[in-house]
């Protein structure tokens, strides 16, 4: 094997696959989130599974995925259970309630973080927030035709796997409820009417987030992952007014964000000459902005050109289907 | 504390007692504005600030930690972040948390690319900018504290001396604007001063949790009062003890992150004012809550208890007694609350309970009759009420009476008598006065 190609599939595939599949399990959720316009719960969330990621990984003290994963989700649905708790009897509004909630969760996440690096445990404060996708390698064998051999791909860096396993469970959980999330996230009332339970929806929603989140820490960081809820989400939003070519269009914007970023991230400093490479997670989520702005301003329906142009050119108006109703008084 | 600290340390608590002092004060008016979390966005979105302005410093050749140079970088890419959530959320399709949301990651993630080229350059200097993310007082010189301090001070003010004008625009935003006031302006002015407070707190207590500091106090102090000119002080001093006791813990255990302890600080007294706060806290408006059902029910049984007896004293024959079995108004109530409420009737004298051929009766004391005769009396003017102005059918009108009848006040019952009385001349008063004959003593 060329050893270029080998450097890439040891050193920059697995952190890109791991990149790729943490952004499309973000993205997919994200799009509900946006469409329910609650984009800052997916906020709150990321900020809040830290204390229960510390947590874990200072009961078990290792670094295996489960439990860090259960340690995660039972934070992020603890503070979607106080957000609700704090704003409907503390009768405070609802950005308040958040605010409240995943900023002292986040304290507390970093305090018992610090107080764990004090004893030396083996626990990132900058690789937790900000991401390591860098330190993401594996070791293939240097020809291709034992390449895809059991020991081989046993050996691939479990964040890939647990990433992997992440969209999958998004994916299966979209597509088994698909008329209940789309009821629920359009019209909450008539969804509770027909007798599903769209708290129940709810709360399902709010355990994969921070499931999510937790794959994608390794990938992007806690703060970064909000960028990879939000972004593609709403880089969608502008250009589809149906539900599954959101949800297909934001996975797609979500992985050329990935592989964008990671080109910039990695190979363009050293193509300028500077002889570091900068942050990836960065890059990848200043990619994903750029995106969005790019489609704030040049989206073909809702643009910003369009709707300055419309007047003048003849735009055929959206159709509004059954689906998006909701969206009426937008467009 | 203080003085046995050295004058630095006693600087570093002061200022931070001070900035704590400013958030709540500022932080009030951006609750009630409901815009408590762009100072989030804001204050993610100071980070490339930072990052450009380090670089910029390390290229002038005055060094990277220059802190005027850094606050300035932080503020106008503070502000740079807000005003595109502002547009944004005016100008596209997307809402405002969308907007916020992404504003806040993608800026911060710019900064975040921004420290990596920092650190590549390997000046020396950048473990500094660290300690603007998750803040640091231990590396505060006397010179930052000062500034910090003056900044606070200057805030809460410019916040006491505008209060007038911002409690307008936090409440009637258009009745402020047809009534002449620059109201833009006044957001303005309050916007900046939430990014004041925002980047003098970035270096204590840090990017990622600077908000806390404006949303917690505010939501504490919101718990007590409905006032305004009690909420702004309140959170002002729960603001001010969480810095206090955050810098305080922080210079005696220097391994603490001082931000987490002011926030966790902060939260504490969240948590007390959520329950204990008699105004809208959990125990108070439970108290309330149960002060009215036990209210509610009284009224009911003293009503049917004298309605059941009305019709023999009118006939001026003594009522039978009542047993407690008999009372079937009550059954949706358990047992034991059913004897609690008796009893309770009965230790504010309006009823008596005795023992009569086998079972336990109740009867309306004098107190009680008088006291019930009232009630049906306000119930039966509010039926008439609702009857006759209100276009409820006769079917409805006893539910719809019962409503609201508990709630009457004196000054409305004199009003409805009045407008009865009006409406369908005084001999009607008077009818319905003979048919609730203990109280026409009373009325002379």
């Amino acid at each position: 094997m060329n050893p270029t190609i080998y450097q890439l599939i040891s050193l920059d595939l697995p952190p890109l696959l791991c990149a790729i599949f943490a952004a499309i399990a973000c993205s997919i959720l994200g799009s509900y989130l946006v469409l329910r316009r609650q984009s800052l719960l997916g906020d709150a969330i990321a900020h809040s599974v830290l204390p229960g990621i510390v947590v874990a990984f200072l009961i078990t003290s290792s670094r295996s995925m489960l439990p860090i994963f259960i340690g995660a989700a039972v934070a992020g649905v603890c503070s979607a259970f106080l957000i609700e708790v704090v704003r409907r009897l503390g009768k405070v509004d609802e950005s308040a309630s958040m605010g409240v909630v995943f900023s002292t969760f986040f304290a507390l996440g970093i305090l018992t973080m610090e107080q764990a690096a004090a004893r030396n445990v083996d626990l990132d404060a900058d690789c937790l927030l900000h991401g390591q996708l860098e330190t993401i390698f594996w070791y293939p064998p240097r020809d291709f035709a034992s390449l895809l051999s059991w020991t081989t791909l046993a050996a691939i860096p479990s964040e890939v796997y647990a990433s992997a396993a992440t969209a999958l469970l998004v994916i299966g959980f979209v597509a088994l409820f698909w008329k209940e999330l789309a009821l629920s996230s359009f019209d909450p009332a008539l969804s509770s009417a027909l007798g599903f339970r769209s708290d129940l929806i709810h709360h399902a929603l709010m355990v994969l987030l921070a499931c999510a989140v937790v794959a994608s820490f390794k990938a992007v960081g806690s703060i970064l992952v909000i960028a990879l809820l939000v972004c593609p989400a709403a880089t969608a939003r502008l250009y589809t007014d149906r539900l599954l070519n959101q949800l297909l269009l934001s996975s797609l914007f979500s992985i050329i964000a990935c592989i964008a970023g990671y080109i910039c991230g990695a190979f363009l400093p050293l193509w300028l000459g500077f002889n570091h490479s900068v942050n990836i997670a960065g890059m990848i989520t200043v990619v994903a902005g750029l995106m969005l702005g790019i489609a704030i301003i040049t989206a073909p329906r809702y643009g910003l050109m369009t709707r300055r142009f419309k007047s003048k050119s003849n735009i055929q108006r959206p159709s509004i289907s059954p689906t998006l109703n909701s969206d009426k008084q937008d467009s | 504390m203080l003085l046995q600290a050295g004058l630095n340390t006693a600087l570093v608590i002061v200022g931070t007692t001070f900035l704590g002092i400013a958030a709540g004060v500022i932080g009030t008016f951006a609750l009630l504005r409901k815009r408590s979390l762009m100072a989030d966005a804001l204050a993610h979105s100071a980070l490339p600030g930072l990052g450009l302005a380090f670089l910029l410093g390390t290229a002038l050749g005055i060094g990277g930690k220059h802190l005027w140079l850094l606050l300035a970088g932080a503020t106008i890419s503070g502000v740079v972040g807000v005003c595109t959530v502002q547009a944004i959320s005016r100008l596209s399709r997307l809402k405002e948390d969308c907007a916020i949301g992404a504003v806040l990651s993608v800026f911060f993630g710019a900064g975040v690319v921004l420290l990596s080229i920092i650190q590549s350059l390997g000046t020396g200097e950048e473990g500094g900018l660290h300690h603007f993310i998750y803040g640091q007082t231990a590396a505060m010189t006397r010179g930052d504290a000062l500034t910090m301090l003056v900044c606070a001070a200057a805030t809460i003010a410019v916040s006491i001396l505008a209060m007038k004008e911002f409690r307008l625009v936090c409440f009637d935003r258009d009745f402020a604007a047809a009534t002449g006031w620059p109201v833009s302006s006044i957001d303005l002015g309050m916007m900046a001063l939430v990014t004041l407070v925002t980047v003098i707190g970035l270096q204590a207590v840090g990017i990622l949790l600077i908000v806390a500091l404006l949303v917690i106090p505010p939501a504490a102090a919101r718990f007590w009062t409905n006032r305004t000119t009690i909420m702004v002080p309140l959170a002002g001093v729960i603001g001010g003890l969480s810095g206090y006791f955050g810098s305080v813990a922080s210079a005696l255990l220097p391994g603490i992150p001082v931000g987490s302890v002011i926030v966790l600080v902060a939260s504490s007294f969240f948590l007390v004012s959520m329950i204990i706060a008699p105004a809208r806290g959990l125990l108070g408006t439970a108290t309330t809550q149960l002060w009215m059902r036990v209210r509610i029910a009284e009224d009911h049984l003293l009503r049917s208890l004298y309605e059941q007896a009305e019709p023999f004293s009118d006939k001026g024959t003594v009522p039978p007694p009542v047993s407690i079995d008999n009372l079937t108004f009550t059954k949706q109530w358990h047992n034991s609350t059913r004897l609690l409420l008796l009893y309770w009737c009965h230790y504010r004298g309006w009823i008596d309970i005795a023992k009569k051929s086998g079972k336990f009766c109740i009867e309306l004391t004098s107190r009680g009759t008088e006291h019930a005769s009232r009630l049906v009396r306000n119930h039966r003017l509010w039926e008439e009420y609702i009857a006759t102005y209100a276009d409820v059918s006769l079917s409805h009108v006893d539910y719809s009476a019962d409503l609201v009848e508990h709630s009457l006040s004196p000054a409305i019952i004199a009003l409805l008598e009045e407008s009865l009385a009006a409406r369908k001349g005084p001999e009607w008063l008077l009818r319905k006065q003979r048919s609730l004959h203990p109280i026409l003593e009373e009325l002379g």
